[in-house]
């Protein structure tokens, strides 16, 4: 006999028994009727499934961190976007030119029209921190864009092909890693004959490459050994498909988290190169890295030109540190329910 | 080669006061935003010097809390301990964290189920014994390092002196769960709560702990809480057994009672669905259908209505009280369940 | 029933039998064990599968026992190539599979299929259900008509007892049992002959165990499956099988019809593992004679010579035992059928009460970095994907 057939009769013989599985169990009560159990399997709910993002995104709305600072973030964008609509005065305006003496008023007071004062060129002080989220935004988001591209190319490649193409790409990223970052951005800054607002974008985007690709290269090797892309595998999923619907996907998470606080981070070295003098020399667009270089100057004397704009780049960056933790916290595996 | 004789020292405890007391036990976790979850609600029982008693049920329904609970092991944070877990004449609950620590160790002792993560991995096993010691009975390491020998030499762990000096990761799953056996009876405490101890373990290693603790139990007089979700494990080991479901218990019996006539049906369920060694093969299972996940709130239904297959009207719409049932010779015998399995079947 | 030869080599071009349907042939998978900063250097391997021979033959479900770290898993995973073996053949209606490449290779695994251990990490939680079923079906090209492919996934859910609402949920909607239905839904969606199923129940909650248990039987009966089932539970693994073998430390120490092992088990090994699983009778359980095996399972990177099992065994013999390595052989016992291997030299000696046992002196086993059954660690090489 082969051995479905023997398998079939015990089954078959089995079924009478599963026909009436309580049998003489409900003997005692006969006055209350038996209910129907739910399906063998559990009730699944006819509802439309709730994604794991969904589900983070339920839990990061209730996090009062995350809305402290999201509502900063939002706050700075908007200023941003509408800067020209805030502003009392264009950032290269020099309205209060005329009240500085080099030697008795260097800095125009606060006053009517200027809630601030003015810099040591006469340009309203306000104005031009409203327009330099402008300038910081986009230098803190083009460089860590950047640094998202590289730092994804190359940890793909090493995570999804492992062996020899992964020693190569960790071994160059160990040694942008083991350079400090802000010395590495100077170098690459000051290897540009113009500095500009873009070397400084380029600087900051390749300091930040490598710690991008670290970390999405740490990721998608934990997934490689995972057992849902061993299941793919044994399934006969082509090779690509396998990294790019099943290994890519699951390793973005933190690499996204880390990008909102690589904005913070760019922001502030964006602010140092430019406060070290490597960043755009043209001071028309005000930036707040630079106006706190300017203010170097001038600052025992006159402290606030100095602290506005360090108190901005703190406070954005401390919106997006917030907004990053607090996401880190959602995505993670083990709070979830 | 260890021929199994189980029978604890019945007769002697029978009289006695009992060594812990836990009464309408209830754990409630809350979480910001969410629904308070009732982790374990109204749960009472009696341990006597000497006794095991079982806490028995699947992942949720509240076994592991308990324990945690009566060791003052929860975070404060988010969860509300009602109750008392009177141990000797002291509520335990009503401790200062302060007070716990001393008593933790000392009167009362815990074993998990991973013992590699509840070693620490940078202090020789040796240490840990020792550190016990030193800080319950006042012993310098000198004093306190012949005693650790001892003790790991009583739960079989070969060559002791050397062992002392070597880190967890450089044991085996089984000789670290003897290691931790070891520290939980450095300070002999009159109650040892195991939390699933085998269950990371391979059954032949787990045949070694089980006799080891079953010995143990019978030496010492000490008393012993199995939390597990292995019934086979309870009926070797067990004197009485609490069976628990969705945060309560459903079922106390002695275990040959309780094995040789189940009466709520989700202990019956289980049961009839777990392949025997012993049995005929071939015979098809007969699963308990759902999961946990199908529970109706306790509230005013009994939880385990929707995968019952003997539920009626009311369990649906009453919650069924914990009560004493006909039968059982020493350990009375209690129900909760509305339709329950007769005694026949 | 079978004719196969007791003692093959894989060299042996011994004609295999139609209902065979798998046939390994000294099968083994050694890792590396690697250390070194720059270059890593090889100091030595991980006898996982050392010498494994096997014939799982057409509708049958073979179980596989053992205890963590016998290369249980291994082999199941070197049975479908998720391993790279080392050395030995694995026959699958009568194709290599362990020297098939690139393209074929990814073809052939239409037919051989894996159900995991834990339902969850083995289904990509950024999926909905759809998505998972459907993908094997496209790699194959079984879904090129999306109607027809729609109406197959819900064949597919109602064979696993699932409802047709669960293909737009994402698998952390389910509970235990219900990820573990999918996760053989997905095994079943390329029509595969073999289906590995690697602990399929043990992550499970006692009261469903059945569930998927029973659900696996009448699979097997309603798409002409054969199964090999790897698992350490020997009661689930009794249940469900046709024919037992059980693996210590890489190799069969003994292979028979499931009812048989039971009965009358002959290796020193076997008899202690069937003594050692708790049953749930209270009255059993406190008549039970136990074989308590003093010490650990020896460390696979560097197994004992010998008999593997003579360091803990309780009827270990002065010669032989720790010098000639016991091939599995049928033995000459009333009531012993041909089909009932051991590898054990002195089987009928212990069987008859010749031979005694007696107390073990306990030798204390080193831990090793390496211990690649159940989890992978990061001194062996992973497969690429």
């Amino acid at each position: 006999m082969t051995p479905l057939n023997r398998k079939k009769e015990r089954l078959d013989g089995l079924a009478a028994s599963t026909a009436a599985p309580a049998a003489g169990q409900a003997g005692g009560v006969d006055v209350m009727d038996p209910v129907d159990p739910v399906g063998e399997a559990g009730a699944v709910r006819d509802a439309e499934g709730v994604s794991l993002l969904a589900s983070a995104w339920r839990r990061l709305r209730r996090n009062p961190m995350f809305i402290i600072g999201a509502v900063l973030v939002a706050l700075f964008i908007l200023v941003a976007v509408f800067a020209p609509l805030l502003a009392p005065h264009a950032p290269d305006d020099r309205p209060l030119i005329g009240q500085i003496s080099a030697s008795t008023n260097p800095i125009p007071k606060a006053q009517d029209g200027f809630p601030l004062g003015g810099d040591e060129k006469g340009r309203d002080l306000l104005s031009r921190l409203i327009y330099g989220s402008r300038q910081t935004l986009i230098v803190g988001v083009l460089a860590t864009l950047g640094g998202l591209a590289g730092g994804v190319t190359l940890g793909t490649l090493a995570g999804a092909f492992g062996g020899w193409v992964d020693s190569v790409v960790m071994r160059v990223v160990d040694v942008l890693l083991s350079l400090p970052s802000i010395l590495l951005a100077i170098t690459i800054a000051s290897l540009a004959s113009q500095p500009s607002q873009w070397t400084v974008i380029v600087a900051i985007a390749i300091v930040q490459v490598p710690v991008f690709a670290r970390l999405l290269r740490g990721s998608m090797l934990a997934q490689r050994s995972s057992d849902h892309v061993l299941a793919a595998r044994s399934l006969g999923v082509k090779r690509s498909a396998i990294v790019f619907r099943h290994m890519l996907p699951n390793s973005l998470g933190p690499v996204f988290v880390q990008s909102t606080l690589a904005l913070s981070v760019s922001i502030i070295e964006a602010a140092a190169l430019s406060f070290l003098g490597l960043g755009n020399p043209d001071d028309s667009k005000a930036e707040w890295g630079q106006m706190l270089g300017a203010a170097q100057n001038l600052f025992d004397l006159y402290p606030h030109i100095a602290f506005w704009p360090a108190a901005c780049i703190v406070v954005v960056s401390l919106g997006f540190t917030l907004m990053g933790e607090s996401m880190r916290e959602a995505l993670d595996p083990k709070s979830r329910r | 080669m260890t021929a199994t004789t189980t029978r604890t020292s019945r007769d002697a405890r029978t009289s006695r006061e009992p060594l812990l007391q836990v009464r309408d036990l209830s754990v409630t976790f809350r979480r910001s935003g969410e629904e308070p979850f009732h982790a374990v609600s109204g749960v009472s029982f009696d341990v006597q010097p000497g006794q095991t008693v079982g806490l028995v049920g699947e992942s949720g329904c509240g076994k592991s809390v308990t324990s945690l609970a009566i060791m003052g092991l929860l975070p404060k944070r988010g969860n509300t301990v009602t109750g008392e877990a009177v141990f000797e004449g002291t509520d335990l609950l009503k401790l200062s964290p302060k007070q716990m620590r001393d008593r933790r160790g000392r009167d009362v002792a815990m074993i998990f189920q991973d013992p590699l993560s509840s070693l620490n991995p940078v202090v020789p096993i040796g240490r840990q014994v020792t550190e016990v010691m030193e800080r319950h009975q006042g012993l310098s390491r000198k004093e306190a390092e012949p005693k650790a020998r001892e003790l790991l030499d009583k739960v079989g762990i070969p060559d002791p002196s050397r062992r002392l000096k070597e880190y967890p990761h450089q044991l085996s799953g089984g000789m670290r769960q003897r290691a931790l056996i070891a520290m939980a009876l450095a300070c002999a405490p009159r109650l040892l709560i195991a939390d699933e101890p085998t269950t990371a373990l391979d059954v032949t290693i787990q045949a070694q702990i089980l006799t080891l603790l079953k010995d143990l139990v019978q030496d010492s007089d000490t008393a012993l809480i199995m939390i597990t979700h292995d019934l086979g494990v309870v009926a070797g080991l067990c004197d009485e057994v609490n069976v628990l479901y969705g945060g309560r218990i459903v079922e106390r019996a002695d275990r040959h009672d309780l094995f040789a006539r189940p009466r709520h049906p989700y202990t019956h369920g289980l049961l009839a669905s777990i392949p025997r060694l012993d049995s005929a093969r071939g015979e098809r299972l007969n699963p308990v259908p759902g999961s946990v996940a199908d529970n109706l709130p306790w509230d005013h239904a009994c939880a385990f209505a929707p995968r019952c297959s003997n539920a009626v009207e009311a369990c649906r719409t009453t919650q069924p009280e914990l009560e004493r049932i006909e039968g059982g010779v020493e350990t009375p015998r209690l129900l909760r369940c509305h339709n329950p399995i007769s005694e026949e079947a | 029933m079978s004719t196969a030869a007791t003692e093959t080599t894989p060299q042996d071009d011994v004609a295999v039998p139609d209902d065979v349907l798998v046939d390994v042939r000294g099968l083994k998978v050694h890792f590396p064990i690697k250390r070194g900063v720059f270059f890593d250097r090889t100091v030595g391997h991980v006898y996982a599968v050392d010498g494994m021979d096997m014939q799982i033959k057409r509708g049958e479900t073979y179980g596989l026992v053992g205890e963590s770290g016998c290369g249980k898993s291994t082999f199941g995973r070197a049975l479908l190539r998720l391993e790279e073996p080392t050395e030995g053949t694995v026959l699958f209606d009568g194709v290599d599979v362990a020297s098939l490449k690139g393209e074929t290779l990814r073809r052939k695994r239409q037919d051989m299929q894996m159900v995991f251990q834990d339902p969850l990490s083995s289904l990509d939680p950024r999926q909905t259900v759809e998505s998972l079923l459907l993908e094997g079906m496209q790699a194959h090209g079984l879904a090129k008509d999306g109607k027809a492919a729609t109406a197959r996934l819900r064949e597919l859910l109602s064979a696993v007892g699932l409802p047709p609402a669960a293909l737009r949920k994402y698998p952390h909607e389910f509970s235990g049992g219900q990820r573990q239905r999918i996760g053989i839904a997905r095994a079943l969606s390329v029509n595969p002959q073999l289906i590995v199923a690697d602990e399929p129940v043990s992550a499970l909650d006692v009261s469903v165990q059945a569930q998927v248990v029973n659900l696996l039987e009448e699979l097997q009966e309603e798409f002409s499956l054969t199964y090999l089932v790897v698992a350490h539970d020997l009661a689930v693994v009794r249940h469900i099988s046709d024919r037992v073998g059980v693996m210590y430390l890489g190799a069969l120490v003994e292979e028979a019809d499931a009812d048989d092992l039971y009965a009358m088990p002959l290796h020193p090994y076997t008899r202690a593992l069937m003594s050692a699983v708790p049953v749930p009778d209270p009255t059993t359980e406190d008549r039970r004679e136990r074989i308590i095996l003093a010490g650990d399972l020896p460390s696979p990177a560097n197994p004992p010579t010998g008999c593997r099992f003579h360091t803990r065994c309780p009827w270990k013999q002065e010669e032989r035992c720790d010098t000639e390595r016991p091939q599995l052989r049928t033995i000459e016992l009333e009531g012993v059928p041909g089909t009932h291997r051991v590898a054990c030299h002195f089987a009928e000696q212990i069987q008859r009460g010749e031979i005694q046992p007696h107390e073990v002196d306990v030798s204390f086993v080193e831990q090793v970095d390496a211990q690649p059954d159940d989890a992978t660690p990061v001194t062996v090489e992973p497969g690429a994907p």
